[in-house]
Formats: C-alpha cells, structure tokens, sequence
C-alpha cells in the first residue's frame, strides 16, 4: 500500500518546527506503525537525510515509551492501543497521515516526535509508592486482600505512563495518569497509611509540572491505551477532599 | 588466571547464612562518604539503587530510556516464581533449587541456585509490602500458577503483566529514594565506557543521549544491572534498546563473559511475517497451561486448523515429553518445535510456526474463565495479527529471548574487576544453560534487594577512608578521549548502508549459525562472517546526524559495533563446548532420538572468556562446577 505522510520536523527545543510531507510506497499492509517509520528513515538515511527521531522501545505495548498524535489522535485511530501495536491494516491505501509529537505545555518537545515526559517521574517520586524499605516486609499472606479489590487495584496499576492521557486533554491535564496511581495504592491496604500525605503531595506536584486542570471531558479514557478509567479521578478528587478535611492544623 | 567463586563454607542450605553473618559492614555515618554508581534501571537495577539510597549511600542510577518505569522488565509477563507453598502441593526451598539446577541442564553453581531459591520467599512479602497487585484467590489469600519445566504451582503473578507490576514496584522504591535526595537519576544516558583506577572500577564514561555530551561519573563502586543481549540476533522478544555494550565495554577492560553462546530461544514467539519486522513478540510462557501444541502429522498441510481431524494432528510435545507435555521446559520446547518446522509441518504463510490451540481449554473451562487468566494476551495476540485466538488456534515460533550467559561474578556477584557489580541478567550465573520460565524476574530482584545490598557493603567497607573519587582522573581523561575518538570515527565513514541493515544480516547469521541448533562446520564458517561483516561496517556504514547531538543512529551504530566482537565471542564459546547442553544444541552431540547429549566428564564447568584484543582468539578460563547436594542426572521430561 502507499501512504501520503506528513510529519513534523523540529530541530531541538528551541527551533520553530514545521510540517514535511514524505510519500512511502508498496509497505505491507502488516507492517507496524514504527516499521513504517523505519521504513522511511531507511529511506531518508540512505538519501542522505536526517530520520525522523521518535520514542519507542519494547513495541509490544507495555513499556509505554512510544507515542505520537496521528492524525490528531494520541497513538492513532484503534481504541486502547499503542502506537507501536497499531499496524498499516488500519489505515486505507493512499491515505493521508498527519504525525505529529504529543502536545502538551508539561511535555515540551526535545526533538521532531519526542517529547520529555520526565514530569510524570517527579509526580511519582513526590508520593506514588508505599514507603517500605527493603528487608522490612511481614509474611505476603499476613495481609489478605479480596479478589477483587486485588482486581480492582490492578486495573489502575495497569497505567504504563505513556503520556495520551495529557496529550489528548484540552487542558494537558494528567489527572488519569496521577489518580490511577492514587487509586491503585488507596484499594490496597498497605497503601492506606499514607493516603492522605500521597495525595495532598502528587496534586501539588502535578500543578508544579503545570499539567492542566481536569475538566472532566473524559477524552483521557478514550485514548488511553490500558483502558484506564476517568473514575480514578473522581476517587483522587475524593481522596483529596478527605485529606484536606481531615489535614491536622 | 584461577577464577575464585567465594562460595562460603558449610552446609548449602546455611552457606548465605554464614556469608551474612561474617559480612563487614558500613557505619551509617561512613555510607554517605559513599558512592555507587548503578547502570540500568530495570528489577535488578531500581532495586538495589533503591536499596543504597534507603541504607544511606550516594547513588547515581543510569537508564538509557525517557524514564526508568520503562526498563525492559516491564515486559515480562508470566510471572515470579517463589517457593512459597501455598498451594500445599509440595513445593519447597530445596525442590525450588532441584529444578532450577536441573532445568539449566546442571551447568549453574549450585549455592547460587540454592540462595535464589532461599531469598524467593523474601521477594513475594517485599513486592506485596510495595502494593504489587498479584492475583489473589477469592478469600484474599496469593494465588499461583505453574511454569514450564516445574510440577508444582510456585508462580506468583499480576495478570499477565507481571514484570510491569514488579518493576512499578521497584521503580517507585527507586523514585522514593530520588524525591529524597540519596539517588540521583540519570535517564537518556548510556554508558559507553568503564573507567578503572589502580586495577578497580571507579566510574563510567556516558553519554547524554539528549544532548550528545559526554559526561564523566566517579564512584567507589560501579554496579551494571544493564539486562541481557539477545537482541544481538536482531528479531527477538527484547526492547529495540535492549544491549550489550555496557557489560561488553567492561569486559575489554578486564572483565570476564561466560557462557555467551547460551541464549535462550522462547516457544511462544508470534512467527515472522516479512523482512521489514523489527522485533517477534513474545505471548507469555502462561498460555501452555491451558493451550495445546500440535502440527499437522501430514507434510505441507493446505487445510485450515478447524478442517484438520483430531487423528490428523500432532501434539508432538505430549507424544515425546508425556510427564511435562505442553509445559516441558523451553529449550526442550523450542528445539521440539524447530524440529517439525525442518521437517516440513510448520504453519502459517511461511510455513514457520506451530499451532497453540485453546478449543479443549474453552471446550472445558468456558470462555470466559480463559478471558479472565489470558484476556489481555488474547487481545495483544489480536492486535498484532489481526487473528481472534479463541476462534482458531494462535500461530507461535521460537525466537531469540533470554541470555544466560553475561559477565562472569563470583558469589557476591563481583566480577573479575574488583568492584565492578553484574546483576541480573548482565552476569551469568544461577540459570545455567537454560532458564526455567518466571526465575528471570526473581533472579534480578533478589540480586538487588537481597544479596548485592550485603555483598557491596563488604566490598565498600574497605573504602571508607579512600575519599572522593576525582572525575579530573587521568584515567577518566583517557576513556573520555577513546569514547569521542570512537563516535568521531563512526560519523566519519559516511558509507551507504544503514547501521539495521548491519544488525539484521549479523543476526540472521547468528540465528542459522549460531541459534537452536549448531555445528562446527557451521560455527567456523560464522566467524569468518562476522570478521568479514565487521570490516564491512567500518567501511560502508552511514551515520546521519551530528555526533554531538540528539542522535539514535549514533546509539545504534555503537550498540552494533560490540555486538560483531560479541556475536564472534559467542561462535567461539559453541565451538568450544563438545556436548549438548540447554540453549546449546550441538547437532554432533546428540542421543539417536534426537535429544541432547550433554558431556559431564569433560564440560561440567563454566566457561569464562577474556578479552586478548581485536582480532585475536579470546582466552578460555574453566571455573569447574562442583555438585555437593545432588548429582547431575540425565535431564528427562518424558
């Protein structure tokens, strides 16, 4: 199949960037998203060009370090999929793809489709763990937790941090990426100690990084590709109410 | 050179006791005056920064991703395993050791295997304690499932995203420890070079991949938790970034590899489909609890799976291996599977795969139970290949995975360079030549949560009145000078092929050479391959971009230039090993029904290799392997 590209080049930080249009043809409809891109750097390597930069690394849609808006959707058309599990089946012969880097005011572009995603690091190391040191552990049985609670954690543990939450928010909120991790460590009893300082701190954090506020469009869910739910965040507004009530004065 | 393993005295099941016990120790006030550099960020990477920071050390942790939740240990999916019992079918510390030192094919250290084993209890209660999700049964209790090459259920797991979950654990420990200040991260950093001072490791050479400077780091001590290289066969189940060059660049300054030529080759690999792939994808080992194996028993099959009669299927794995059968271990699987592929019952377009067939399993359990235990590997399968798995059977291959092999390290895991650290998956030791499936997770976390805390300790405790290490070292000017001078040369050539066309033909070189199955004749001819591959990429590779930049060709280019010297070491290793063993399947040395005929008397040891220049024949070093508690026996799954 042929495919009509455009896609945004930018030199580093500081650069302005613009959009270039590349044709690629006969690619195998099987082909990877990535091989595609691939594919194209090949091509612009050996034409003496520069490849096009771009994160990714395990491309089995768990490590969470790829990511672009194609056509103007975070990892592109198929629901809760990342852009390394998308393949050219789902594009049409001839079309036209406009690939760009995730947008975001907290995730500022380092060079063409990479962008820094360290914000999100720094959200979790002001809170997202429970504090147990090494060697300290009771017996994993000595704290029983229900099927499904254990179930119910996991699904909001299962957040791979790969950024499509902010990228597709209006506002560049990351308040799924945050609540999953609040929620996640609030379900499970060894979290519940330090509840109330996680969340006071992770929200700070999160407006320190200058993520956007959450106004519920609920774009987060749609695209994220682990299918996390925009009812972590209500549980973190919870969570956050109840840490500022209950805060000692 | 005699290689000293430093396995303490006494009785297997006391001798990490006793190691304990007589281990010097840092005084708190002392550990700050400390500094450890750790490389990777991965299980065994996050956890033991994470476990220094806690103890009071200075710590700097290296990854080369955007961030280190992303280490490829994320990826493991099936589970941990931990001789826990809970299922009060049998399981034991010691059952635990039998199996792994009898699933590696008796070519691992037995008191590793066994304090692998001894410290698994520790890593569940640690993992649980940080909030990792595992499945739970429904009165609340952990809940487990069985692995290949076991007959007991000891794998803990989270869904089918095991790894994911103990890495967040392990990296949420690790960014505790950075939001307090006693480590500092470094991410998009690559080590490029280790640099001695008086014959010890006293710091790297990296460079900022985001900038394209190089930066000097001096510590007292230099951990490299930097994963595996199995992505040297190019298609594999690793991350693309996955590499070899921190462990290989240590190794040409004295360290010694062992056992490189024993790399794992997974059974349940989604098949290639075309030359244009990157990578195979890896559906976890969990699914042969419940699927089973089979080709068709007739030749150049035409008929869709469904079409083919019950009688006119082959489930080759239960027909050979009737005690394991679908769960016999993977080198036993893979072999199986390459072997009906040779012989022309393979399937798929390419006529490369073998079918995993889940109609029984759904037949008797119902969908929605088989949902619940592999939803999440049924939708990926779907995704990738565009097939719906419960309808029709998945299509699997062997690929390349896991590599036992690494740098050689002593019991404290201490390599040939005096306080330069291997864990995980960058040393060698614990899973001999084959690795049981969910002990790879549990080897890099008990590596660094439970061993190198104790063992760095004793090292360090001779440091503490050394002072700082100054990067204005000569010697770090040196190895800074050698890094430049190496990514000035691969930006000079300016050739016309592209750095992944070099990876790709060294890989399939090595996967028809050097892969499930290997020969002499074979071997020698791939060394003389790789010699003649190498010069050609110093003389025609293309590097675009600026050396002094954002620049992933750069990184690649370094990446494949080690992994020629390293795909060479690995020739050589098979060439040198007359017998069969695990992942090391010489075809002369084989039983007349085609299964491995491992040689106690003369291979019963480990082979250590050390760097003797471009070039030049590396030098073999034997570290014998001494079995105290149990005898090697005829490995059998039938």
């Amino acid at each position: 199949m042929d495919l009509h590209l455009k896609i945004w080049r930018q030199k580093d930080r500081q650069s302005e960037g613009k959009l270039v249009n590349y044709d690629l043809k006969e690619l195998n409809p099987h082909m990877s998203f990535l091989e595609m891109l691939d594919t194209l750097n090949e091509k612009l390597i050996t034409e003496g060009d520069e490849p096009v930069e771009f994160d990714h690394d395990c491309r089995e849609g768990i490590c969470g370090q790829c990511g672009m808006m194609i056509n103007g959707i975070a990892h592109g058309p198929l629901k809760n999929t990342t852009t390394c599990q998308l393949h050219l089946r789902s594009f049409k012969d001839g079309e036209n793809i406009l690939i760009e880097p995730f947008r975001a005011g907290a995730f500022p572009v380092k060079k063409d489709l990479k962008v820094d995603r360290s914000a999100f690091d720094r959200i979790i190391s002001s809170g997202g763990f429970v504090s147990v040191n090494t060697g300290q552990a009771p017996d994993a049985t000595a704290i029983a937790v229900t099927h499904q609670t254990a179930e119910e954690a996991f699904d909001s543990a299962a957040c791979i941090g790969c950024g499509a939450c902010v990228a597709t928010c209006k506002n560049g909120s990351a308040a799924l990426f945050t609540s999953a991790k609040i929620t996640h460590m609030v379900l499970l009893p060894q979290g519940k100690e330090e509840r109330s300082q996680r969340v006071l701190d992770m929200v700070s954090q999160m407006d320190r990084e200058l993520f956007g506020h959450c106004s519920n469009t609920e774009a987060c869910e749609v695209e994220c590709p682990q299918g996390i739910s925009v009812l972590n965040i209500a549980r973190m507004n919870y969570e956050y109410g109840r840490a500022l009530f209950f805060r000692k004065r | 050179m005699i290689l000293d393993s430093k396995i303490p005295k006494g009785p297997l099941e006391q001798k990490w006791d006793n190691y304990k016990k007589k281990a010097k120790l840092v005084n708190p006030a002392n550990r700050k005056k400390l500094d450890v550099i750790v490389v990777g960020t991965g299980l065994a990477g996050s956890s033991i920064a994470a476990s220094l920071g806690e103890m009071g050390y200075h710590v700097k942790s290296f990854c080369f991703q955007d961030s280190p939740r992303r280490a490829h240990s994320v990826a493991a999916q099936g589970g941990v395993n931990a001789a826990k019992n809970y299922k009060n079918d049998g399981d034991s510390v010691y059952r635990m050791f039998v199996d792994t030192l009898k699933g590696g094919d008796f070519r691992a250290r037995e008191a590793n295997v066994y304090r692998m084993a001894e410290c698994s209890l520790n890593l569940i209660d640690q993992a649980v304690a940080q909030g990792v999700p595992f499945g739970r049964e429904y009165g609340g209790y952990l809940n487990n499932r069985s692995f290949g090459g076991v007959q007991v259920s000891r794998t803990f797991y989270a869904r089918g995203q095991t790894g994911q979950q103990l890495l967040l654990g392990a990296y949420q420990a690790l960014m505790r420890q950075v939001g307090k200040g006693s480590v500092q991260l470094y991410s998009r950093h690559e080590m490029l070079d280790l640099v001695m001072i008086d014959g010890k490791a006293r710091g790297i050479i990296v460079r900022n991949l985001d900038t394209g400077e190089i930066e000097r780091h001096a510590a007292h001590a230099v951990v490299l938790a930097t994963g595996g290289y199995g992505k040297i066969y190019y298609l594999s189940t690793l991350a693309m970034g996955c590499n070899g060059s921190a462990i290989w660049r240590a190794h040409k300054k004295g360290a010694l590899m062992a056992s490189p030529s024993w790399i794992q080759v997974h059974p349940t690999s989604l098949p290639q489909s075309g030359d244009y792939q990157s990578k195979l994808t890896l559906m976890s080992e969990s699914l042969r609890n419940d699927g089973r194996i089979w080709v068709p028993s007739k030749e150049n099959e035409t008929r869709q799976p469904h079409d083919i009669p019950e009688n006119e299927r082959d489930y080759y794995l239960e027909r050979r291996y009737p005690a394991f059968g679908n769960l016999a271990p993977r080198d036993i699987s893979s072999r199986a599977a390459k072997e009906r592929i040779d012989a022309g019952y393979g399937i798929g377009p390419l006529k490369n795969a073998v079918y995993l067939d889940f109609s029984k399993a759904i037949r008797e359990q119902g969908k929605e139970k088989i949902q619940e235990k592999y939803g999440n590997l049924f939708d990926m399968y779907l995704k990738i290949t565009g097939y719906n798995a419960y309808n029709e059977p998945m299509m699997i291959s062997p690929s390349a995975h896991f590599s036992m092999g690494g740098l050689w390290v002593d019991y404290e895991l201490m390599t040939t360079i005096p306080g330069l650290f291997a864990l995980g998956e960058a040393n060698f030791a614990d899973h001999g030549a084959n690795r049981l499936g969910a002990n790879s997770l549990l080897q890099a976390s008990v590596d660094g949560y439970f061993i190198a805390p104790y063992t760095i300790a004793n090292y360090l405790a001779d440091d503490i009145h050394t002072g700082k290490i100054s990067p204005d070292a000569p010697e770090f000017e040196v190895a800074e000078n050698a890094v430049k001078k190496q990514i000035q040369g691969f930006m000079d050539i300016r050739g016309t092929k592209t750095v992944d066309y070099f990876h790709k033909t060294l890989g399939k070189l090595l996967y028809d050479y050097c892969g499930l199955a290997r020969n002499e004749e074979g071997l020698k001819y791939a060394i003389g391959e790789i010699r003649k591959l190498k010069q050609e990429f110093y003389a025609d590779v293309r590097v675009s971009g600026q050396g002094d930049k954002m620049n992933t060709e750069l990184e690649k280019a370094g990446r494949v230039a080690d992994y020629f010297e390293i795909g060479e070491l690995m020739c050589y290793d098979a060439l040198t090993r007359n017998e069969s063993c695990g992942a090391h399947f010489r075809e002369e040395f084989q039983t007349q029904d085609g299964e491995a005929l491992r040689n106690d008397a003369e291979y019963q040891f480990i082979s250590a290799w050390a760097w003797a220049g471009e070039n030049n024949e590396p030098e073999l070093v034997k570290e014998p392997l001494i079995f105290e508690e149990i005898q090697p026996t005829v490995r059998s799954y039938k």
